[in-house]
């Protein structure tokens, strides 16, 4: 992410210099460090630099002679956070007009200023799958967000460019949320077969301009909704579906195998029934913890122990906020919860990181500790899944862009004073995190 | 308790016999009794429904005879401070929630009792946390919502749950009374409908005094409040309502509960000179609307200011459909409060408040026989809740 980093840090040095060649290495000494992809070490040493992490070893790891170095021991370091569902952002998405909305994108409607992302940065989140709501059939087009500081959309953005490259994934709802007067389904079976509809005809598109071969003359009209539905037909775009009922999840799963597409399972209240199923078709699921089931009938019979089946049953798991149902700052709660109702340690540490990056396809860049990929990390006072562990900093591309020992930025974590109406926010000129 | 006993005989319920519970000694590698320090290696006797005998293992040999529990940490039984659990249904749906009524912004007279479901599967899921108490009831939203009543988290029937039948009543500031009824539209309006409501229900006192006035329900109700018989419980979450419900206070006299109360830290030497308690909102409340400035370390702020405070699981009204006050009150701990004051707002403080002390709250003898028993520390996250114990009786011996 050069891109965003090296024009500020080059206003800042004012100097034309490779970023790389200009900054320092950090090095952070003496915390227990939580990888997730390999085994934890105790009094570790991360090493990063250039917006990378450069080095994940033991006490005798070599470290660059003028580094600087933070001691962090007695901490606890681990993946930035990888939240897979969640609507900060103020975005909103399609609306009652029609049922299917694959054309609209939440990225036109985020603002990159907003406070949930400096609220769910306090808790340790870093990357971010922003969603439409879940009262459409199909929403929009979700983003994937890294938390950086930025004055546009663009400056939080995986993708580089908007037109031509694919920045999330699509919104999709089941059971009574999308439910309603005609053009909505008024029926399960109704909204099954809107989707399937829908999808034939993209599938139509992509034949003709397959067909096409690149002739002008014979290709079909630019059609924005048919192209984003291509795009899930040919893998490129992953479908998040929203679905909490036992029989729900499995009309996903029927129509994810006749599309072929690449699906996630959201929510998925009633997964503890159906894990075996979840787990044989290979689809992941990100799964929501509450503190009590109820609320709407589709999450009655909501268990705290579908991580644990879901697990158990070797599907990939990972968890999330759908801030505000929970709150970002206690997204490790959720995973501490999923370990208090039977998932393993490592399952729920994976669950908030390693299995989110694989959900959004990112693994290569996000989602542990290794060399080569994102300085995304978060220093912990603790124990990860102690209720006495607070989120100290939290780091985005090698940068500190949550310190807790900063009074100002500790009401982010705590909250009261307006801080959530940008009342405890003071601008703080060139200095980092806060600008 | 004679409203108890009556109560319980309408419904057609024998009262509690001690032959009908078990002898029962539960022994804690820590136990949190919440009054004096905590015990290690303690031993709770349990007779007749009643705490029987309360220490040291070394000093309180367990008789033969009684049933054995073992636990690493033993607490009093949860009590949650407010609630609208039994009322505001599992489902969310129109058939299951009963805590607000819409006709009419002021309806002291509605009774919890009337509305109570014990068998909402909520009320088993609180009580598989350890919540063996629950101070529940009309909910907030109106000016005036109805009494509230406090239950144990038992019994097939209002009448076996309950402990007492009209505990306070509900009363609402704020702009969420204007999104419910037509009038008050704004919150000064409010605050004068009340003033108003409270005028005439002296006027209907000197009257029924003085004879020939016909009784009213909904007048009795705000009669019980101004005669300070049971205390209003005001939900005001802004510094502006805070401020109302003190100023209607001293200007009526009555006993005084805050509710909510998310900007409690703002105004805390006026609470505190008015020695009114506090029912802070769940520490996990959403940050947003009239509760944008609650703050993690309220419950801390309003103790170190001298003000009592008890924690509650509150109103909520889409998913999850209820908090648990052991989660609340953990990361009140977590956030400056400390173990054992956090222990307290959902224990002898949350009893206090609502005015069950003698019963529940502590483990002392002569107190009724609640125990929630854990397998490590009781906030820790990763803690199970292994047993619950109400007036002697296992009620769940699942760890969750």
């Amino acid at each position: 992410m050069k891109r965003t980093l090296v024009p500020l840090l080059l206003l800042a040095a004012g100097v034309a210099v490779p970023l790389a060649a200009q900054e320092r290495a950090q090095v952070f000494r003496g915390a227990t460090l939580i990888p997730v992809a390999s085994a934890p070490i105790p009094n570790g040493i991360l090493v990063v630099q250039g917006g990378k992490i450069v080095a994940v070893g033991g006490a005798d790891t070599p470290v660059p002679a003028d580094a600087e170095v933070h001691d962090v021991s007695g901490r606890t370091i681990m993946p930035g956070l990888v939240d897979t569902h969640s609507h900060i952002g103020g975005g909103d998405g399609g609306d009652q007009s029609a049922p299917l909305h694959p054309s609209v994108r939440i990225l036109d409607t985020i603002d990159p200023r907003d406070d949930g992302i400096l609220r769910a940065r306090a808790g340790g989140v870093t990357t971010v799958n922003v969603m439409p709501g879940s009262g459409l059939l199909m929403s929009g087009q979700t983003a994937y967000l890294k938390l950086r500081d930025g004055n546009a959309i663009d400056d939080l953005l995986f993708c580089r460019d908007t037109l031509r490259e694919i920045c999330g994934g699509l919104k999709m709802a089941n059971g009574t949320n999308p439910r309603g007067a005609t053009p909505h389904p008024g029926t399960r079976g109704r909204a099954a077969a809107i989707i399937r509809d829908r999808f034939i005809k993209a599938r139509d598109h992509r034949d003709r301009v397959r067909a096409a071969a690149g002739d002008p003359k014979k290709l079909p009209a630019r059609d924005l909704e048919l192209e984003t539905l291509v795009e899930v037909l040919e893998g490129r775009r992953t479908v998040h579906f929203h679905t909490h009922r036992a029989d729900d999840i499995l009309t996903v799963l029927r129509l994810a195998q006749e599309f072929g597409f690449r699906v996630v399972l959201h929510h998925v209240s009633e997964g503890w029934k159906v894990a075996d199923r979840i787990a044989a078709a290979r689809v992941p699921a990100s799964i929501t913890v509450i503190d009590a089931p109820g609320g709407k009938l589709e999450a009655a019979e909501f268990s705290a122990t579908t991580g644990m089946a879901l697990e158990r049953a070797g599907a990939e798991v990972g968890l999330h906020t759908d801030d505000g149902i929970t709150d970002s700052r206690f997204f490790l709660r959720s995973a501490a919860l999923a370990v208090r109702n039977g998932m393993s340690r490592e399952g729920a540490l994976r669950s908030v990181t390693l299995a989110g990056a694989r959900i959004l396809g990112m693994q290569d860049r996000i989602g542990s500790l290794e060399r080569g990929k994102d300085a995304d990390f978060v220093v912990l006072s603790g124990d990860p899944f102690s209720v006495y562990t607070h989120v100290e900093q939290t780091w985005i591309e090698g940068r500190k862009l949550f310190d807790r020992a900063d009074p100002e930025q500790r009401k982010l974590a705590v909250g009261g004073y307006g801080v959530f109406r940008g009342g405890a926010l003071h601008v703080h000129e060139g200095e980092e995190g806060h600008r | 308790m004679s409203r108890l006993a009556s109560l319980a005989a309408l419904a057609g319920v024998a009262l509690s016999t001690p032959a009908a519970h078990a002898q029962l000694a539960v022994r804690g590698e820590t136990v949190y009794t919440m009054a004096g320090a905590p015990i290690r290696d303690g031993v709770v006797l349990i007779r007749g429904g009643r705490i029987e005998r309360v220490g040291p293992a070394s000093q309180v040999p367990v008789p033969a005879g009684y049933r054995v529990l073992t636990a690493r940490v033993v607490t009093p039984g949860l009590v949650d401070a407010h609630s609208v659990v039994g009322l505001a249904g599992l489902l969310g749906q129109p058939h299951d929630q009963d805590q607000l009524d819409r006709t009419d912004a002021i309806q002291p007279e509605l009774r919890a009792v009337d509305a109570y479901n014990a068998s909402d599967e909520l009320v088993a899921w609180l009580r598989g946390h350890g919540v063996t108490t629950v101070h529940t009831g009309h909910g907030p939203g109106a000016l005036a919502s109805g009494q509230t009543m406090v239950v144990k988290t038992r019994g097939d029937d209002v009448g076996e749950a309950l402990v007492d039948s009209a505990t306070m009543v509900a009363f609402t500031l704020g702009p969420s009374v204007a999104s419910n009824y037509r009038t008050p539209g704004t919150r000064a309006r409010g605050v004068a409908m009340l003033r108003n409501e409270f005028l005439k229900a002296r006027e209907y006192e000197r009257k029924r005094r003085a004879g020939g006035q016909a009784p009213d329900l909904r007048m009795e109700a705000l009669l019980d409040v101004l005669e300070r018989r049971r205390p209003a419980l005001v939900t005001a979450q802004r510094t502006t309502e805070i401020l109302a419900a003190l100023r209607l206070a001293r200007e009526f006299g009555f006993k005084l509960v805050l509710d909510g109360a998310a900007e409690a830290y703002r105004v805390t030497d006026e609470i505190r000179r008015a020695d009114v308690p506090v029912i802070l909102h769940p520490t996990m409340v959403r940050t947003s609307g009239e509760t944008e400035n609650a703050t993690l370390e309220t419950a801390k702020i309003l103790r170190d200011a001298g003000i009592v405070v008890a924690l509650q699981s509150g109103f909520e009204g889409y998913v999850p459909k209820t908090r648990v006050v052991l989660f609340e009150a953990a990361v009140a701990a977590a956030n400056g409060l400390g173990v054992e004051n956090a222990l307290r707002t959902v224990t002898i403080d949350a009893a206090r408040v609502i005015g069950m002390e003698r019963r529940v709250g502590s483990l002392e003898p002569g107190k009724d026989g609640d125990l929630a028993l854990f397998d490590g520390d009781p906030f820790e996250y990763t803690t199970h809740v292994c047993a619950v114990v109400i007036e002697g009786q296992v009620v769940s011996e699942t760890c969750r």
